[in-house]
């Protein structure tokens, strides 16, 4: 049996006038049926324009350039974009990240539910409005019938993000891409939100690729985590493993900088530095420059993918040795 | 020779107005529209020089040349480009001094106007308060109404005349130059240039001419060349309504008016020439200011 | 919201005030308002019956105050041309404008969302292009000129229009239009069409910066995510975005649509009051003229008013920011 999405050595380039930024190079992984996968990374790493490629929406000037995209086995790459809308929405559904901006201001909940259904299910306008209903109780909206007729602006941010999660399961898809879907909210409904996506793919069988730049938050969250940065995957393995002993120091300082891993009165650990600008990456490592274990050869060549203990794929010449992680 | 070769070799400096010049230059139907506006006001300027006859010369026309088709001879011989009018006059001729004086008119009231409207335009914004607010007060009132209801209120009440229509032109123009020149003043005005300049306690006309107003200039600019357009039709519309310039010096709108007359008869030569003429006119400095707007917008370069 | 209203009101009659004060001003007080307000052939007796009944001996405030009474009464003078009351004059004229000015709006809307929305989503390619140059020389067109064309064109050349006049209207609660009766289509097309084109044009660069605004934001994305089909995109999430704006605007423009009727109503000969009032100005019917000004002035208050009382209670957001702010 395959794996509901294999993406294999997936590029996504974007073409400006300044030069060709390569948002997304040459990165491959898969997810399970039934599994999170935590995509995570900084702003400006790629992960966005990773979970965008998986839907085909990215647009010019960026176009994928090579890879393959697999959805239960059938290649996305190259289709065409009328067969494209048949997996969208239907097969493999988003969440974004913010819920104030994601619904239409001036469209009904109701109108932009029932036609989500109607693009792919041949019902009629009643079933489809039963179905929206029953999707809006399924995510914990009480008085589904009155809250159908309303408009994006009388709900909160909280309540639109279960809106949209409820009309990305309308079609029970084999995926959902979550582009950072708890960012924008306060913590609390974060907690239930992810609670709730957790529940329902659990039910379904569900796959997610939860993308953010919060560890903490996919942490209790996916089976597998993968670290991107400067648009390539630099570590990938289970979440536990990575978590435990990160082989990365990008990774080791990612963790090192969530403030619950910092003793009270210290100042925070940092990663110094910033991300580098994707259209003039040094010629070797892109974290080189930032690292703390950099050594000479780290300028010359990009590392290439390497396979470590328990199932754990790295990109890096000078990993951090097992039991540096969380003292 | 030597000092001539090394001045050549050095790079162009980039200046704001370089890069400008650079950018402006990229866009050919700009560039083009630019070299017909330039080619149109010289036609204006040497109008006596350059035009087959002197249409305002009653020695020069005969009545019996009149209603002429274009191309047509004249029975002494004289050739019609574009067919005359009713009066004998060439119309070729006749367009270039109408031309003359839409041009005139047009540039008149909007150099009258943009000096009008800068002065409130900062006198709002540097004293700001009550006298702010009652010139902004005065603008608001203005722009709420359209610009061709204010010139037929003001030309109704005064009648016909140059200095009115300039007149008119100009009232109708100047809160546009007011807002825009406030509303930048106000943005720069906070600017740390304009403190430094504060706490070195240059006087205050220094800092208004010198640094505030310099950097008000690209968005007037762009307005400015809308309003040109703008007081152009409108000045050939208020004479097409017989409430413009008068007979004796017509101007585009004028012409076409006179042409109007003949249309149901198929003279159409009287009226679409000149009209082609002012479209080319106005539509040329409508392609400049559209592409000038791109160009001088920093939130549309990033 | 009361007290906005309220508020609004108040600025409305302001407006109204200060456009009375400078119509009294240019009309009466600039120049000999007995030569202004009496017939030319008025003799000796008539004029000065008429400074006392016009109270010119009064002081200037005074006056004022007599003249913006009498305005209140909805009397504005007698007519030199016509004789009759120059109030019922202009608005018996007013149906027949309003009527073109409205037919003009909703061609504007007609013509010019669409191409709008094709430029927006085509803005880099020469279609887009083309439909932007387009519209600059819908700005530049000189209004009357481009009515002069038409005329020469499809009354004269092609004959297929008639060249002006009204034609046969229907009659609706004892008001004429055209539009009511079909047989009278023919006068109103050319007309309208004139007068729209500029809006044509305005509504255009409105609807592609507002599709190309809404094409970036995230419900589109969102919508596409769902798996919309490309006309159910820009047919609803987009369109029904850049209405509201467009809308508004063309409401707004309904005023201006009014004064400039002024042109189009002289180019074609239609019977409505900006065709009164430069038949008025060139027989130096004063009367009239200040009737026109003052009603127009006060319908534009008037729709000022209406525009931005529905657009607060309409739209949903902007009374969450009046609330919030």
């Amino acid at each position: 049996m395959s794996a509901t999405l294999e993406v294999k050595d997936l590029s996504t380039h974007f073409f400006t006038r300044a030069g060709v930024v390569k948002a997304v190079d040459s990165i491959s992984f898969s997810v399970e049926r039934g599994q999170v996968l935590g995509l995570v990374g900084e702003s400006g790493s790629g992960k966005t324009v990773t979970g965008l490629s998986i839907m085909g929406l990215v647009d010019r000037p960026g176009r994928i350039v090579s890879g393959s995209i697999k959805l239960a086995g059938q290649e996305l790459v190259g289709l065409s974009e009328r067969d494209w809308r048949t997996i969208r929405g239907r097969k493999i559904a988003m969440i974004f990240q913010d819920p104030m901006m994601t619904l239409n201001p001036v469209l009904r909940i109701d109108t932009q539910m029932i036609e989500t259904v109607l693009a792919h299910a041949d019902v009629s306008r009643e079933s489809a409005r039963e179905r929206s209903r029953q999707a809006l109780s399924r995510v914990g909206i009480p008085s589904p019938d009155e809250r159908l007729t309303a408009y994006p602006h009388q709900f909160s941010g909280g309540m639109r993000q279960r809106v949209a999660i409820a009309i990305a399961l309308l079609h029970d898809p084999e995926l959902i891409i979550a582009d950072e879907p708890t960012t924008a909210l306060d913590v609390t409904i974060q907690a239930q939100i992810i609670a709730q996506v957790q529940k329902l793919a659990a039910e379904t069988g569900t796959s997610i690729v939860w993308v953010t730049h919060d560890l903490a938050v996919v942490s209790g969250l996916s089976d597998r985590l993968a670290v991107m940065y400067a648009g390539r995957l630099i570590e990938e393995g289970p979440t536990a493993e990575v978590l435990r002993h990160p082989h990365h120091p990008y990774t080791l300082g990612l963790l090192n900088s969530l403030p619950i891993n910092n003793p009270q009165g210290q100042p925070l650990n940092q990663i110094p530095g910033s991300t580098p600008s994707l259209l003039r990456l040094p010629p070797g490592c892109p974290f080189g420059p930032r690292c703390s274990h950099r050594q000479d050869d780290c300028a010359s060549a990009a590392p290439p993918e390497t396979s470590v203990d328990h199932g754990v794929r790295l990109r890096c010449f000078h990993p951090v040795a097992r039991q540096g992680a969380l003292a | 020779m030597t000092d001539a070769a090394l001045v050549t070799t050095l790079p162009p400096v980039e200046t704001p107005f370089r890069i400008f010049v650079s950018d402006f230059v990229r866009n050919k139907i700009a560039v083009s529209a630019l070299a017909i506006i330039v080619v149109l006001a010289l036609l204006a300027i040497f109008a006596p020089w350059v035009t087959p006859q002197n249409p305002y010369d009653l020695t020069q026309i005969s009545i019996f040349d009149n209603m002429l088709k274009p191309g047509e001879k004249s029975m002494d011989g004289k050739f019609f480009l574009l067919g005359s009018d009713e009066q004998g006059r060439d119309m070729l001729s006749a367009m270039i001094y109408g031309l003359r004086m839409s041009l005139f008119v047009s540039a008149t009231a909007t150099a009258i106007a943009l000096l009008v409207g800068v002065s409130m335009g900062v006198t709002a914004a540097y004293f700001g308060g009550r006298v702010d607010t009652a010139i902004m007060r005065l603008v608001d009132l203005q722009l709420s109404f359209p610009a061709i209801l204010i010139a037929l209120i003001l030309l109704a009440a005064l009648g016909k005349g140059i200095d009115k229509v300039i007149l008119a032109l100009m009232l109708v123009q100047w809160a546009y130059y007011a807002r825009t020149v406030r509303g930048n003043a106000l943005v720069e005005r906070r600017r740390e240039y304009i403190e430094a300049a504060q706490c070195l306690a240059l006087p205050r006309y220094i800092i208004i001419f010198k640094h505030l107003l310099p950097n008000c200039l690209p968005p007037l600019i762009v307005v400015a060349t809308v309003q040109v357009a703008h007081a152009i039709s409108l000045e050939a519309t208020l004479s097409f309504l017989g409430v413009g310039v008068p007979i004796t010096e017509p101007s585009l709108g004028l012409l076409i008016s006179n042409g109007y007359k003949y249309i149901l008869s198929g003279k159409y030569w009287v009226s679409v020439f000149p009209g082609l003429m002012l479209l080319l006119t106005i539509l040329s400095i409508n392609l400049v200011g559209d592409h000038l707007r791109d160009v001088l917008n920093p939130r549309l370069k990033a | 919201m009361l007290a906005f209203i309220l508020r609004r009101i108040g600025q409305s009659a302001f407006v109204i005030l200060a456009m009375a004060a400078l119509v009294f001003l240019s009309v009466f007080a600039i120049g000999n308002p007995i030569d202004i307000l009496l017939a030319p052939d008025a003799d000796q007796i008539e004029r000065e019956q008429a400074i006392v009944r016009l109270g010119l001996d009064k002081p200037m405030w005074e006056q004022f105050f007599v003249f913006l009474v009498n305005m209140l009464h909805g009397d504005l003078g007698r007519s030199f041309v016509h004789g009759s009351d120059a109030v019922h004059l202009i608005l018996g004229r007013l149906p027949a404008t309003l009527e073109l000015a409205i037919v003009a709006l909703f061609l504007a809307a007609l013509v010019g969302v669409p191409l709008g929305v094709i430029a927006g989503m085509k803005s880099d390619t020469w279609v887009g292009r083309s439909i932007m140059t387009g519209s600059i020389v819908g700005f530049s067109l000189p209004n009357f000129w481009f009515g002069i064309m038409m005329i020469l064109l499809f009354a004269v050349e092609l004959q297929w229009l008639p060249s002006g006049g009204r034609g046969p209207t229907g009659t609706l609660f004892g008001l004429e239009f055209s539009l009511l009766n079909p047989a009278g289509w023919p006068n109103l097309i050319m007309p309208a069409m004139t007068l729209a084109i500029y809006k044509v044009s305005l509504v255009i660069r409105l609807a592609c910066a507002g599709t190309r605004e809404a094409l970036l934001q995230d419900y589109v994305r969102f919508a596409r995510a769902k798996g919309l089909s490309r006309t159910r995109i820009i047919g609803v999430h987009v369109l029904k975005n850049i209405l509201i704006p467009i809308v508004t605007v063309l409401g707004l423009e309904l005023g201006s649509m009014i004064a400039f009727a002024v042109v189009t109503e002289t180019v074609f000969a239609w019977p409505g009051m900006g065709k009164l009032l430069i038949d008025s100005i060139a027989r130096l019917d004063r009367p009239v003229i200040v009737a026109y000004l003052m009603i127009v002035v006060a319908m534009f208050a008037m729709i000022n008013l209406i525009v931005d009382i529905l657009y607060s209670v309409l739209d949903p957001r902007v009374r969450i920011t009046e609330t919030a702010g």
